[in-house]
């Protein structure tokens, strides 16, 4: 081009501008989004923490805010958290182990993985509606803890199995091979070698998904589970024969985002805080482990040097 | 690992005929059923969403018998709860739209710039810190973004525009936004960085500068990628319950303007379930009809966000 | 070193290279002739291409990246490698194909044009005369006139280069740079090529790297052999490959290695 060196330097001289306020553009809104961040976290411990004492964890919920706590809202997670994950787990795994060692190409597959797709991107409200009319009244399971269980099992299945996939699919052939060749069966390789090798990812995925679980709250109120819970669900092990009942399946419940739910819902300020609070212990829980599912991953990736 | 072990053929001589037939038949069976038992844990996948069809078909059916699809399309007022039941869809549709349109005018431009910036400019010690950050950002519960939303966003903005009321679309709709905003920058700019160091270079060689290279080449071969996310980022705006529930209103609405106070699809099925209605009343069956017009609405976008990203990986 | 009949449109001046603690490059000093075709050979790993991207300054988009010495451009005497120097300022002076063909998923005007709208070209009759004698220019006009707005992706191998040399070409550099340009293409592509430089150089300086001995007698007037980031031997191709002077010179030419 019949540029002279002067107006060439203007012109690159030009375009470094513009590259350094986008850079400074990039920047700027990027902080912006983790100043969002932070303000939502500070102003949650802000104006919750003045309430979050052992008492509000012992505490059922009542009329009076100052005396209000989460007793049978974390114990009802807890308890939902472990029926999604025996709902979840197996099924799930045993999806993803299906889909990356045994399906051979083909319709059924592709069938498969587009539900897995497809399921993933189902608002989890829709799950609630399922629930409600196959859970709660088809099969007469009530507005239980099981249903809730069964409910949110059914929503983190498509993580479960897509991260099972993952995890498989990160292990070598020459493991496979080399189990083959001493004339193992196919299973056999599986549980002695793919799945313990897979176990860290797998599990990584797991934790996410519950971490997903024990947050949601459409679904649970769809079910209908009752949002004012001052009693807890009935001891699964108890003193007297049989000794281990499943009563507490049966029982209501609430858990933890319904109680935060169902304290900002009320137009009285004392309880904002109370939602505060509850709020504050909800985060601080999903942060834990998706913390922990990110070290977990990090783990298994310096672990297995291949 | 005994199993192995005694399948594996034993070293060394032995002419003596092993007990392998009787075994391996055995063992060949064992293995049909277990993959049987795997096949039909797959097949869960496939029975959900047949479930979730089949419950909102079979529930919405009894209500489409007692109200005629044109006025459930057309009717411009939903009160199914009222003495004179109305059951028009589109108040509930355009509260959804309208704080949807909302996040995406937010969460578009945010999401976007951040790729560019995380993908094409910034050091990749940033991108490690950040990326994760940004993730933790989407596993915050959704109800903590509602209190966030009526508590701390509505207030400010009723500073900034005076006579807001306290439920309005805008505050809920502003916070969807920063929700989605990592779905956005995350797959964007994995699709960015999908795109191979020799475009850039030709780029380069040629004497254009970063910002020339980012929107001018990597920005338009990464597109299917993006748009991808912008669709898939859409339908999770379009199901968000919590944020709406606590913050947007319980009156169906049927307006296009932030400012007033409306009603979601969400927010109503949410309203429904946490009241007492009779199993089987109209009332009861209305939420289904609600529920399959949102999953029909995310159908589409996932069925265009899956196709937009299969254009994605065929092009490298 | 021989002296040559033209003037030198680039001297490299005892040029070292490093990425990170490797020397990729060892003093490297060699003129390079204006308008001519100067190739650069020798087994792989030898440093010809990274000697190559120093003249357009790409090893700067890669961290840890330095160099030692300089190439100094003709006739405003001006060193390429000197941190004064703009490496989008040396970019737009000196261009380059690349070994992989490799135009950008638009149009193949967009794609030739790019150059030129980089540096702030928007009138759309410039840009549709300076892209019409690249692209005649790279010898592929008459194939392409027709389908300007097509995708280039769509085009065959050999045509997708000749498209990128356009592209190059539209800016009107003052040196080419080709890094190993037919290596990815079949026999006729290639020969489609060789032809295309045997008649650009009388335009504009040549540089070529390839790994084809015979390529660089066919096209080039000078060659650089190099080895293990030294520069072994260079003079006039004709000498080199029928009267080497050095024994390792011989024994690449040869075949004995490489």
């Amino acid at each position: 081009m019949a540029f002279t060196r002067e107006e060439m330097r203007r012109l690159i001289g030009r375009h470094k501008i513009k590259d350094m306020g986008f850079e400074l553009l990039g920047l700027v809104v990027m902080l912006l989004s983790l100043l969002v961040l932070f303000a939502l976290f500070g102003q949650l411990a802000i104006d919750g923490a003045a309430r979050i004492n052992p008492d509000f964890f012992d505490s059922f919920p009542s009329r009076r805010a100052g005396s209000a706590g989460i007793l049978s809202a974390w114990v009802g997670s807890l308890l939902v958290m472990l029926v999604t994950a025996l709902a979840a787990v197996p099924v799930g795994v045993a999806a993803g182990v299906y889909l990356e060692e045994y399906a051979r190409k083909g319709k059924m597959a592709d069938l498969i993985e587009i539900n897995v797709t497809n399921l993933a991107g189902v608002p989890s409200i829709i799950y609630g509606l399922l629930a409600l009319g196959l859970l709660v009244y088809q099969f007469g399971l009530g507005e239980s803890v099981l249903t809730a269980g069964l409910t949110l099992g059914m929503m983190i299945l498509p993580i479960v199995i897509v991260s099972t996939r993952e995890a498989i699919r990160a292990v070598p052939q020459s493991i496979r091979e080399a189990s083959y060749g001493l004339g193992a069966s196919q299973w056999q390789t599986v549980r002695y070698h793919v799945l313990p090798y897979s176990s860290a990812g797998i599990l990584t995925g797991v934790i996410i998904g519950l971490s997903r679980a024990i947050g949601e709250t459409a679904p649970i109120i769809t079910i209908g589970a009752l949002t004012f819970i001052a009693f807890l669900p009935p001891p699964p092990i108890t003193g007297t024969p049989p000794f281990v009942n499943f009563d507490w399946l049966f029982s209501p419940f609430t858990v933890m985002p319904i109680q935060m739910f169902n304290w900002i819902s009320r137009p009285d300020a004392d309880f904002h805080t109370n939602a505060a609070a509850a709020g504050v212990v909800l985060v601080v829980m999903t942060l834990l482990m998706n913390a922990t599912a990110i070290w977990l991953r990090y783990r298994a990736r310096q672990r297995i040097k291949w | 690992m005994t199993d192995v072990a005694s399948v594996a053929a034993p070293a060394g001589g032995s002419l003596k005929r092993r007990k392998l037939p009787g075994n391996r038949r055995w063992q060949r069976s064992r293995e049909r059923v277990i993959e049987g038992v795997l096949f039909v844990c797959a097949l869960s996948a496939v029975a959900i969403t047949a479930a979730i069809i089949g419950v909102l078909l079979y529930e919405s059916s009894t209500f489409f018998e007692r109200v005629s699809l044109w006025t459930f399309l057309t009717d411009t007022q939903w009160t199914p709860l009222f003495e004179n039941p109305r059951y028009g869809i589109l108040p509930l549709v355009s509260g959804t739209v309208t704080t949807s349109a909302v996040a995406l005018l937010v969460a578009i431009p945010l999401g976007t710039i951040t790729a560019i910036y995380l993908s094409e400019f910034a050091r990749p010690r940033v991108r490690e810190v950040v990326k994760p950050i940004l993730e933790l950002i989407s596993g915050v519960p959704t109800v903590v973004f509602g209190y966030f939303a009526l508590l701390f966003v509505t207030p400010m903005l009723q500073k900034l525009i005076p006579g807001l009321p306290g439920f309005n679309l805008l505050g809920p709709g502003i916070v969807i936004g920063i929700m989605i905003v990592p779905y956005i920058s995350s797959l964007s700019e994995d699709a960015m960085r999908a795109v191979p160091m020799h475009l850039r270079e030709a780029s380069y060689g040629m004497g254009a500068s970063r910002f020339q290279t980012a929107v001018r080449v990597v920005v338009p071969a990464a597109t299917s990628g993006i748009v991808a996310s912008y669709i898939l980022a859409i339908s999770r705006a379009v199901g968000e319950t919590m944020v709406v529930a606590i913050a947007a209103g319980q009156q169906p609405n049927l307006t296009f303007d932030p400012t007033e106070s409306a009603a979601t699809i969400t927010a109503f099925i949410v309203q429904v379930a946490m009241g007492d209605l009779p199993h089987g009343s109209i009332g009861y069956q209305s939420i289904f009809a609600a529920g399959l017009t949102l999953l029909l609405m995310t159908l589409v976008f996932n069925l265009l966000g899956h196709w937009a990203r299969k254009r994605f990986r065929e092009a490298y | 070193m021989n002296s040559s009949a033209s003037s030198p449109k680039a001297r490299v001046k005892d040029l070292s290279f490093f990425y990170g603690d490797f020397q990729a490059l060892k003093d490297v000093s060699l003129n390079v002739a204006e308008n001519e075709v100067t190739a650069l050979i020798g087994p792989s790993g030898c440093g010809k291409s990274t000697l190559l991207r120093c003249f357009n300054r790409m090893h700067d988009l890669y961290p840890g990246s330095r160099y030692d010495g300089q190439i100094v451009l003709e006739p405003e005497n001006i060193d390429l490698l000197s941190p004064q120097m703009d490496p989008i300022e040396t970019r737009m002076r000196i261009g380059m194909v690349f070994q992989k063909p490799n135009p950008f998923p638009k149009s193949i005007f967009e794609n030739v044009a790019y150059g030129l709208r980089i540096m702030g070209e928007k009138r759309e009759a410039v840009l549709a005369e300076k892209v019409e004698k690249a692209l005649r220019d790279a010898a592929i006009w008459d194939e392409v006139k027709d389908r300007l707005d097509n995708l280039a992706t769509s085009l065959s191998g050999g045509q997708q280069q000749r498209v990128c040399i356009a592209r190059t070409l539209a800016t009107e550099p003052e040196i080419v740079l080709f890094d190993e340009p037919t290596s990815a293409l079949d026999p006729i592509a290639t020969a489609n090529i060789e032809e295309l430089i045997m008649e650009l150089h009388k335009r504009v300086t040549i540089l070529i790297v390839t790994h084809n001995m015979q390529q660089a007698g066919r096209v080039s007037r000078y060659t650089a052999f190099m080895y293990l980031g030294e520069l072994v031997e260079f003079g006039e191709t004709e000498q080199i490959f029928t009267n080497p002077l050095k024994e390792q010179t011989e024994n690449y030419i040869t075949g004995r290695f490489g």
